[in-house]
Parts: C-alpha cells; structure tokens; sequence
C-alpha cells in the first residue's frame, strides 16, 4: 500500500507501482518464462554450492584441526575473502567462457571461503573437555572425529551452510546479469535493457526476494531440527 | 512505624495457558535497621518476592508499602544487589560505583567513591575492569554500588551464591562489618540456613511453592556469633526441623 | 596427535610464510606449465601494480573505492543504528516492519543497481546508495539483537538507580549492546567492501572494481586485473583488522571473551 502511495505521488513515472508489477508476473508465467529463469537460477546455485560444501567442509574440519594448517593457510584465506566473486569474473570467462559453467565457478568460489572458515572456526570451537573424554575412553582418531568431532560441529555448519545459501543465491543474480543469458538476474538486466519493462524488472526483484526468504526459511527448519 | 509492610501478598504466573501460583497469602514486617533474611529452598519465590518488594513486579493480590507508601516501582532509596553478574562490565570500578552518583558534583562524587572502594576493601583496584576481577570482588563492587547511594533499603538476592564456601565465610564477615558502619534496613535472600543464622536479626522462613511465610525466628545472638556456640546451634538445627529435613547425612 | 603439540612462537610466522611462498610458486609453475599466452605469473603482477603506482592510477582508484565505502558506510551506521536501536527497544514497532526487511535483505545488491540507476543515474551517487543500502540490514538487525540481548538484570539495575528511559538507553543499553552492535559493523564493513567492488563493475568509471573489468575489456590486462584483485583482498583484509583492533578497547572487549 505505502508502495503503491509513493509511487502515485512521485514524480519519477518510470518506477512501477505494485498493480504493474503484479501484471509483469502475469505476463512471465504466461509466456513460460518465469519457470524458466527460476530453475535455470537455482540449477547454477545447486551446483555451486553443493560443490563448494563437499570441498570446503572437509578441507575446513582438516585445516582447523591441525594448529599448524591453520596458521599457514589463515593469511591466505583472509586475503582470498574479501575478493567479491564479482571480481573474479573476468578470471573466470577466461577460463570458462561465458555460459553456465563460469556462473558456477563464481557461485562456488562464492560459498567455498565462508564455509572453510566456518568449518575451521566450528572444529576451534569443539570445547577441550569433549575431546579429552574422548581420548580418556579410549577413543581411536577415527572414532574421535566421526563419534565426537562430527557431531559436536554440525550445528555450526548448518548454520554456515544457511548463511553462505544466501551469498549463493546473491552470486548467481549478479553472474547472471553479466555473464549468462538466462535467469533471474539476467531477466532484470534484459528487461530494462530491451524496452524499459520496469515492471518485469522489479517483478524479478520481487521473485528473487521470495526465493531467497524461502531457501533461507528452508535452512532454519533444518537448523532447528538439528541444534 | 515499621519501614517494610507487606500484606496479604500473592503472585501468580501464567504462561501457556497455565498458571503458578509462587505466592500465597505473604505476610511480612520490618523494621528499621533490621537485617532480615528470606530463608527456603530454591524456586520457592523468595526472589519473586524481593522483586516485588523492590518494585519490579507488581503483585496478583495484596500490597506493599514502605515508609506507609505504597511501592510502584524501583527507586533509588531502595537499591537491589544482584549477584556479581550485575556488575556493568564496561565501566570500570570506580564507573561502577559512581553509577548512581550522577548528580553529584565532581569532588562529592569522588570522595563518595573513594569512602566505598575503602569500605568495601578494593583500593587499587579503581581503575579496574570487572572482567579482570574475581566473582567476590565483582560482588563487593556491586555491594559499593548500591551504598554508594545512601538507599535507605538494600535487598540482596543471595548475593553471594556463585562463590565457593570458603569466599562465602569471608564475605559475610564483610557485609556484616559494613552493615554495621552504615545500618540500613536488609532484606537478604538465601537458601543457606546456616548462612541466615550467621546473618539475620530474623530469619523469615519460607515454604515451598505456593510460598508463605511459615515462621519468623528470632536470631538473639549479638555479633559476632560464635557458631559452635549451643545458642547458634539451638537456633539452627529448631529451622532445620521446621523445614522438615534429616539431620543426618 | 601433532595437533595437540602447543606451536612455539616462531612457528605463526614459519606455516604461513610457507604456505604463501608454496603458493606463489605454484602459481608461477602453472603459468610456465600450461604455457598460456594470457593468465599472468605473479613477477608479471607485480610488476603490473609498480605501472600503476607510476601512472598514479593506484592511489587514485584505492581513494576512490575507500571514499565510497566511507559515505555509503558512514550513512549506513548513521542512519542504521538510531533505526536498530528504536526497533530493538520498542518490539512492538519491530513486529511490524520486520516482515518488510526479511523480504528486502535478500536481494542481491545488483539487483538494485537498476533502480539505483533510475534514481541515481551512473556513478558516484549509484555506488554510495548501494553500499547504503547493502550495510544497513546488517547494522539494523545487530542492533535489534543486542539491544534484545541485553540482561534483564542490567536494565532492572539501572531503573532501580532512577534513570529516566532515555538515560537508561544510553547509560546502560547501548554500552550493553555495544558488542554485539560492532560485530555487526564489522560484518557490514565487509559487505560494504563486496559491493563497492561490484557497484564500480557495472556503474561507475573509476575505483578498483572498474579496473578489474577495465583492465581486460581495453587489452586484456589480466596482469592488472590479477593486481586489482588482490589489492581488493588486501584493502578488505585490512579493513577487518582494524575492526578487529576495535574489540580490544576494554570497555567493549568483555564481550568478545569467546571469540578469536
């Protein structure tokens, strides 16, 4: 309401009101696009992620395991961080040519760096006293991580794995307005591009709103069931 | 006049659609310059009480009034010392204990904090953060906050329940020893009946929840207490009967 | 177990010396390796910051990203924390507009850059909104929480010694609040960082985010766009330490006893 308000008494004409917006949406189902553009999205973060968190996970619970790992990897994670994946697009064209597995790479070079200092961070966290009454019962290194270790960092994980979800989700937008021709973010940069259809551009906003709120409610179920 | 009235005061919780009652029915007098401590086991609402006493919560039934006015709210005549977890761990002991001296002027403020950081036994450590304190010294900047003020009231909720026994021993000497130089009227809540004893002028004890006050008893002891005297132990084992416990371990 | 083995002091220097100098040395191998005529060894980089550095280019493009992220960060923090504050301290306000945030925050920064342009047009103006509008969900929903975190006992405290609610808001909940509030600066910084880097990709002509995409558009310049990279992972690391720096002051470093 207060949207459709500012709208009608701004003097910018060009922002859509909430009505258009809703007629944008319309004309995406109709034409079968909208379905289209969300699966393409979502099939780009599936990879990426899923890839980032199978290599990241493991490598993270090994780093943090071993005091010396840490110290010597740690500077070049923290410098590696900071790198938005944005800018590594010319990077990855280079090596992957625009389509579909670039935008992969960035979404997994999104995701890889928050979940290996997550992983890290959970293992330096695992209180002394579990470990110790590990290692007091007799526990082997194997028992020790699988039986104690694993299950002691996994809460932290999922959150990790909800809160880099979301940076995925934010990737695959903005490698999608650059260096693909499907999806959402590419339908945002298209829209406005071939004829101004502000509409279509903040209906897409509105549906990469949603979906984000989705996934994220998705992970804090699994979070719940698992804390 | 009495200083404290407390009549016919209930308390009930509701939550979920279920209700608790924590108080029945408390009756309680004190008077001035009394040290009077709360005495029953834990959950039984001694806290629930002093929090209603002190005014931070307004009670289902019944009324309390202080100096023959009736308690609305928190105030700063009457001051309530936590546990040491109350202590403002960004301000150091000195910040601390100047918290409620705002209005003072600078030299009166100053002197005041000086007065109490001796009384309470912290010279030196003025400058000093709550985090590099031990738990009976964050007690004792706490203790200094709320004189610091010159409230009338002081109600401490077993104040000194994180400490290990022996700090306790220790402490109580302390807080008698100030009581003594500044006689306010005390409310002192614990679940230690040998702490009471060693305490009070008189001991309220409680009963388990819905709580009331099954029996006052006076301590006649004059300090110090001699605790292996046959009064002491006379006074001490007649509450362990009344609260119906085994004397032997 | 070495990893129980307590390392000796030299060893925080040793490891990532080390794996730093390991890692250089891969890089130069597989470039030499793979022959190719394109992706830079690190001499080449380097050698790509010192042209910079001559030109005067590098200080001017590191100003101008850092002036960006200072006005879209100062504005956030300026404009975010009296806004968190007021929505932690009256949850009843919060209730209602927290719907609209949750559905707001999840939406890439790029996504407003569209509707940044219509407002704003290209440049400076675009870069600075956008970093904006990217810090101030962190700083809000820190604020909220820390304000709803503060112990009851604190604020029970600071009635009973007589303050007036705005004294106990500014006497007891913010200095209560105040760590949590600046972790939630810090993560914002880091946000703000990200997205001016990809703000100047698309929207504006100067800054180290253009010269990433400059630097390979007009000769592909990868041993600039390298370069670039890695001052932007510097600049941001740098950034982080000294928010780090920041926990130590005393009168906040209670609240961060757990933290590394």
């Amino acid at each position: 309401m207060a949207w459709q308000l500012a709208v009608s008494f701004s003097s910018l004409h060009i922002l859509p009101g909430p009505l258009e917006v809703v007629g944008g949406l319309a004309d995406l189902i109709k034409h079968g696009l909208l379905l289209k553009y969300v699966v393409a999205s979502l099939f780009r973060v599936t990879w990426g992620f899923v890839l980032a968190a199978i290599l990241a996970i493991p490598l993270g619970l090994t780093i943090g395991w071993h005091r010396r790992a840490e110290m010597a990897f740690n500077p070049l994670l923290q410098i590696l961080r900071p790198i938005s994946p944005l800018a590594w697009i010319p990077i990855a064209i280079l090596w992957f040519g625009v389509g579909d597995l670039a935008s992969v790479f960035l979404i997994f070079l999104g995701c890889f760096f928050p979940l290996m200092l997550t992983a890290i961070n959970a293992v330096q966290g695992v209180p002394a006293v579990f470990l110790n009454a590990a290692r007091n019962f007799g526990l082997s290194p194997g028992a020790i991580v699988s039986r104690v270790l694993f299950p002691a960092v996994v809460p932290q994980l999922i959150v990790g794995l909800r809160i880099t979800l979301g940076i995925a989700w934010l990737v695959v937008v903005a490698a999608e307005m650059i260096a693909v021709n499907s999806g959402l973010g590419f339908l945002i940069v298209d829209a406005r591009n071939a004829g101004n259809r502000y509409d279509l551009v903040v209906a897409g906003m509105v549906v990469i709103g949603l979906i984000g709120l989705l996934l994220d409610a998705g992970m804090r179920s699994l979070e719940s069931r698992h804390s | 006049m009495n200083k404290l009235s407390a009549q016919r005061v209930s308390m009930q919780f509701s939550r979920d659609g279920k209700t608790t009652n924590v108080l029945r029915d408390v009756n309680l007098e004190v008077a001035p310059g009394e040290f009077l401590c709360l005495l029953g086991p834990s959950g039984c609402g001694k806290s629930t009480l002093l929090s209603i006493i002190a005014g931070f919560l307004s009670p289902s039934a019944g009324a309390v009034k202080i100096d023959g006015e009736a308690v609305t709210g928190p105030d700063p005549r009457r001051i309530f010392v936590f546990q040491e977890r109350g202590v403002f761990p960004w301000l150091t002991v000195a910040g601390n204990i100047a918290f409620g001296l705002s209005k003072l002027s600078r030299t009166d403020r100053e002197q005041r904090i000086a007065h109490y950081v001796k009384l309470v036994g912290l010279e030196g450590f003025e400058k000093a953060y709550p985090a590099e304190l031990s738990g009976g010294m964050k007690q004792r900047v706490e203790v200094a906050r709320a004189l610091a003020v010159n409230p009338d009231m002081l109600f401490l909720d077993e104040p000194f329940g994180a400490l290990d026994s022996i700090t306790r021993l220790t402490m109580r000497r302390e807080l008698l020893r100030i009581w003594e130089a500044e006689r306010n009227t005390v409310i002192f809540v614990t679940h230690d009946i040998d702490e009471a004893v060693q305490l009070a002028d008189r001991v309220a004890v409680m009963s388990d929840r819905p709580a009331t006050i099954q029996q006052v008893v006076n301590i006649d002891i004059p300090h110090p207490r001699d605790i292996s005297s046959a009064r002491y132990l006379e006074l001490r084992d007649g509450i362990f009967r009344q609260l119906g416990l085994a004397h032997k371990v | 177990m070495n990893s129980f083995a307590e390392p000796r002091k030299w060893e925080k220097l040793f490891w990532p010396v080390v794996a730093c100098a390991l890692f250089l040395a891969l890089w130069h191998f597989l470039v030499i390796w793979s022959a190719t005529k394109v992706f830079p060894s690190p001499l080449a980089v380097e050698r790509g910051i010192a042209e910079l550095f001559r030109k005067a280019l590098l200080w001017r493009y590191i100003g101008d990203s850092l002036r960006r992220v200072a006005l879209g960060f100062g504005a956030a923090v300026l404009l975010g924390i009296p806004v968190g504050l007021t929505l932690g301290w009256y949850p009843a306000i919060n209730r209602v507009i927290n719907p609209v945030f949750q559905i707001l925050r999840p939406i890439s920064p790029i996504a407003w850059i569209p509707v940044s342009i219509i407002l704003f047009g290209v440049g400076d103006k675009t870069a600075v909104f956008l970093i904006f509008l990217c810090a101030f969900f962190p700083i809000v929903v820190s604020c909220v929480d820390g304000v709803s975190n503060v112990p009851l006992m604190y604020r029970r405290a600071g009635r009973n010694f007589g303050l007036a609610p705005a004294q106990l808001l500014s006497r007891v909940v913010f200095p209560a609040a105040l760590p949590q509030i600046i972790i939630g600066l810090r993560i914002a910084l880091g946000v703000a960082w990200l997205v001016v880097v990809a703000a100047e990709m698309i929207a504006v002509d100067s800054g180290l985010g253009y010269l990433v995409i400059d630097a390979r558009n007009s000769g592909k310049r990868y041993d600039l766009v390298v370069a670039a990279m890695l001052l932007i992972g510097v600049i941001g690391l740098v950034l982080d330490l000294l928010f780090r720096g920041i926990r130590n002051f005393k009168s906040v470093r209670w609240g961060f006893r757990n933290e590394s």
